[in-house]
């Protein structure tokens, strides 16, 4: 799956323009795992409803096209996505999935519902068996399809609705924050419940959106951090957190509260100042009114990206340290 | 400094609260006992559902508990109702919230938010004193006076509206500050910096804090006391280094398992005991 | 630290009180066909009923200008009534009255349900228990009974004595939609908040409460005082509405009394009839499009 250059925003009769993803690219292999994480107002969220389709206004997708599975789509309009899209390709498992569910009718007729929207030949029987089958394939109570929603936990609730938007196979799984919410019990269960549809190859890949960085080190093969709209560095996850590249990577792994004898020896510092406002974002490299290596370039020119299509970062000061080391391995 | 040196500042003895009648009671809080010392950061470790807010509102005085004792300074206050007659309580005991949008009055300026805990002194305070306290207040959580005060609350972000809160707590000079989960709402980068502001103002002032929280992070990173509380009942309570690297408690030591750590790479997922999950 | 940094994307989601408050009425007023129908119709009657006389220089409802039940003419409009007079004069009187009443009442029942309601709201327990027991009382006995005794213990009804004896018998309804919002909103972290700064009962219910309600509570003065006015015809029909002057329910009280149905005098009972209804149509109309307009989520897409 390969995503080029999204560009979406928000925009009102009378309101400014809210620039919410601005220029992101990046690509997901098969099994893979990759993760977003930023801060809120980042614009992740807005990726999320991008790449699953499901934009609408007031949010425009001014350009941006995806390549999934050896077919192209245009994401600019998602009024009119081709039929096997939504569902099929990509499937979005959103924040709060466990309230979707209808409080009055019992799982199966939510899933005879999900399954219908796609194919409308299906049978109820055939519907239910094929969720039976699935359940039990996750090692799941099949018995959950005959309850009504309030008699699951919160935490089967989010479970069961990640198996049914799962149903039909699709190629890509978007979650957007789906543990948050829950808790932490309930976390790892679903986390491991994405991972296991991954290695039994119900889906091929999934897309974890979230601001919660070592829920995301567990489960991610590679991260993208956004900030402000844009993605500033993405990398292999243990790369990223041991040896964390980009400034504002730095400060957001160096502001990470382990349970772990090591947060008390000394005092950890935040990041100053708030995250920028999109109406109006900073010019150049928009972190830099809250870096702490800032440079005189770095206001007036917007960083070039540097490294590959699969790990890359987009800072003059690491540009910099880079060019002063290699510098100094030639010296040598 | 053995907890015996001095007297505690705050106390519970057996504090309980239950909901409800009969068949229905639901025990929110069961026989809590525990006490904060001056200049101490206790944090209180639970999950929702675990009784810590019903715990927050009961020592903020804003529930009568159904049993047990709250002592400020060795005196019992829950036979205090009125809030005239709490107004010496809550000079000594303030509170900061979860989120800072919905403890906030929206048809007020910030000034006469933090303008409000005034009326908790013994004396009335002069146009001169107002000033300087509120002012006082929110240098202390870093804010700007001028940049803040003639604005409404909804002007501000989450994490400066979150540290008018707190400043609006330390206008009375207050003794104990519960804080219940103030960093929820706010982002990762934000977050640090209000623990780092209670960090100081226990510095400073010698303040005794009751950290509330679902983060073990952070309670580890705060206090200087835990307590676990699990359906209402503290299961496991002691220094913070003791309780979280040792947990004798069947309940903590999950708790702890399953918490996943930016530093232990894969850890929640390698354990693999996936089991379709339990509690349908 | 205090830099005035903007404040990021909490401004798109949570919008300022006010400011965002304003914004959203403007929008949705703008948008809300139903809203501005409602309002229009209502500055219609009100400039019918008030300017009315010096518009149509017809300002003596009184003069009798014919005999009995004269069909309409150049001259009377909608004809005569029973004794000959203008009915098009009296209609605008009677529209005077009949909404005059209405308010006082609208307003004696808002004072007394929100107080009553508030109270039992915010106090919980026992002081709920009891407020609320009273009013299910008060609901209890058809009011129309207390409205017909209480008429007739008082001889000379002026069109006061009228707004404040539906007013008083009308405020349940008020009350306790009144204490289901406060007792919620007395749970809200920010009237604890206010609670832990000192603030007593009367400060909490003035500042913390009430101003939370206020939309609500307008909604429910404009329920009560179309209430008002339909009680008040219902009354004079049955002959015991004000004394000495002219209202919509009195013109029906007159035109059955005298037949006007039985001989076919239509002028005499349509016109009030059609005024009283678009007078409670407008009124519920704006109630329930002002209703979408404070809570967007009642808002169609």
């Amino acid at each position: 799956m390969i995503l080029k250059n999204v560009r979406a925003h928000y925009s009102t009769d009378d309101g400014p323009v809210v620039r919410a993803v601005d220029g992101v690219s990046f690509s997901v292999a098969d099994g893979e795992v990759l993760g977003v994480v930023g801060e809120s107002g980042c614009g992740k969220s807005t990726l999320a409803s991008v790449i699953s389709l499901t934009a609408h206004p007031p949010l425009h997708v001014t350009s941006g096209e995806m390549l999934l599975d050896g077919e192209t789509i245009t994401l600019t309009n998602q009024e009119h996505v081709p039929p096997g899209w939504q569902g099929r390709k990509v499937s979005l498992l959103p924040q709060r999935a466990m309230n979707s569910l209808n409080p009055t009718a019992r799982v199966h007729d939510f899933v005879i519902d999900v399954l219908r929207a796609h194919d409308s030949t299906i049978t109820q029987q055939e519907a239910i068996e094929r969720a039976q089958e699935r359940l039990e394939q996750l090692s799941l109570p099949s018995r959950v399809l005959d309850s009504y929603p309030h008699q699951l936990s919160g935490g089967m609730r989010q479970r069961v609705v990640a198996i049914i938007s799962t149903l039909l196979n699709p190629s890509t799984l978007i979650a957007d924050e789906p543990t948050s919410a829950l808790d932490v019990s309930s976390q790892k269960e679903l986390v491991l419940l994405l991972q296991l549809l991954l290695d039994r190859g119900f889906i091929k890949r999934i897309i974890y959106i979230t601001h919660d960085l070592p829920m995301l080190s567990n489960i991610a093969d590679r991260i993208a951090v956004m900030y402000a709209g844009e993605i500033v560095e993405i990398d292999n996850t243990k790369a990223m957190i041991d040896t964390p590249r980009h400034p504002y990577t730095r400060t957001l792994i160096g502001s990470t509260l382990d349970p772990d004898p090591r947060v008390r020896e000394s005092r950890i510092e935040g990041i100053k100042g708030a995250p920028p406002d999109l109406r109006n974002p900073p010019s150049g490299c928009r972190f830099h009114p809250r870096c702490s290596y800032v440079m005189e370039i770095c206001p007036r020119e917007t960083p070039p990206i540097s490294g590959t299509d699969t790990n890359f970062y987009t800072c003059w000061w690491l540009q910099e340290q880079t060019a002063a080391a290699n510098f100094a391995k030639v010296q040598k | 400094m053995p907890p015996s040196a001095q007297p505690p500042l705050i106390e519970t003895k057996n504090l309980s609260r239950t909901f409800g009648h009969g068949e229905q009671a639901v025990r929110a809080v069961h026989n809590v006992s525990f006490h904060v010392q001056p200049g101490e950061i206790v944090a209180v470790v639970g999950e929702s559902g675990s009784g810590k807010s019903t715990l927050a509102r009961l020592i903020l005085r804003l529930l009568d508990p159904t049993s047990g004792q709250i002592l400020l300074d060795g005196r019992d206050v829950t036979t205090l109702r009125s809030s005239k007659e709490l107004k010496p309580y809550w000079r000594k005991v303030q509170g900061v919230f979860q989120d800072p949008f919905a403890a906030v009055n929206q048809f007020f300026t910030n000034r006469r938010v933090l303008e409000k805990p005034l009326q908790l002194l013994d004396h009335k305070p002069s146009h001169a004193e107002r000033d300087q306290r509120v002012e006082t207040a929110l240098l202390e959580v870093g804010l700007d006076p001028s940049d803040v005060l003639n604005k409404g609350p909804h002007q501000l972000s989450g994490g400066q509206l979150q540290r008018v809160m707190i400043a609006r707590a330390l206008v009375a000079g207050p003794e104990l500050l519960l804080a219940d989960e103030p960093t929820s709402m706010l982002d990762a980068s934000l977050r640090v910096t209000v623990l780092n502001l209670l960090l100081d103002l226990r510095e400073r002032h010698n303040m005794g804090i009751l950290f509330i929280t679902h983060d073990l992070g952070q309670a580890y990173y705060l206090s200087d006391r835990v307590l676990v509380m699990y359906r209402g009942e503290v299961v496991e309570q002691g220094p913070v280094q003791q309780v979280l690297s040792y947990p004798q408690h069947a309940y903590t030591q999950r708790l702890l398992a399953d918490v996943p750590r930016l530093h232990g790479w894969g850890a929640v997922l390698s354990d693999g005991s996936y089991n379709g999950g339990t509690g349908a | 630290m205090a830099t005035a940094a903007p404040a990021s994307g909490q401004i798109s989601t949570r919008p300022g009180a006010f400011e965002g408050l304003r914004r959203s009425i403007a929008v949705a007023t703008a948008h809300n066909r139903r809203f501005w129908f409602s309002l229009s119709l209502i500055t219609i009657l009100l400039i019918f009923s008030l300017l009315g006389p010096f518009i149509f220089n017809k300002s003596n409802p009184t003069k009798l200008i014919g005999g009995l039940y004269d069909p309409p003419s150049s001259e009377a409009w909608l004809g005569t009534d029973n004794f000959g007079r203008d009915v098009f004069t009296q209609l605008m009187y009677g529209t005077r009255t009949s909404l005059l009443i209405g308010t006082i009442a609208g307003v004696v029942a808002i004072i007394i349900g929100v107080t009553i309601g508030t109270l039992a709201g915010y106090h919980g327990g026992r002081t709920e228990e009891a407020l609320m027991a009273f009013t299910n009382i008060v609901i209890t006995i058809p009011s129309l009974v207390i409205l017909i005794l209480l008429s007739i213990a008082i001889s000379n009804r002026s069109v006061v004595t009228m707004g404040l004896i539906i007013g008083i018998t009308s405020w349940p309804w008020t009350a306790r939609a009144v204490r289901a919002q406060s007792s919620s909103l007395r749970t809200r972290e920010h009237v604890d908040v206010a609670r832990i700064s000192g603030a007593g009962p009367v400060s909490l219910i003035l500042r913390e409460i009430l101003p939370y309600m206020l939309s609500y509570i307008v909604m429910a003065f404009v329920l009560q005082l179309s209430s008002g006015v339909l009680q008040e015809a219902a009354l004079a029909m049955l002959g015991l509405g004000p004394s000495n002057v002219i209202s919509l329910g009195i013109m029906l009280h007159w035109a059955l009394l005298w037949e006007s149905v039985r001989t076919g005098a239509w002028w005499a009972f349509v016109p009030p009839t059609v005024l009283l209804t678009m007078i409670a149509f407008s009124l519920l109309l704006l109630q329930s499009s002002a209703d979408e307009i404070f809570n967007p989520r009642l808002r169609r897409r």
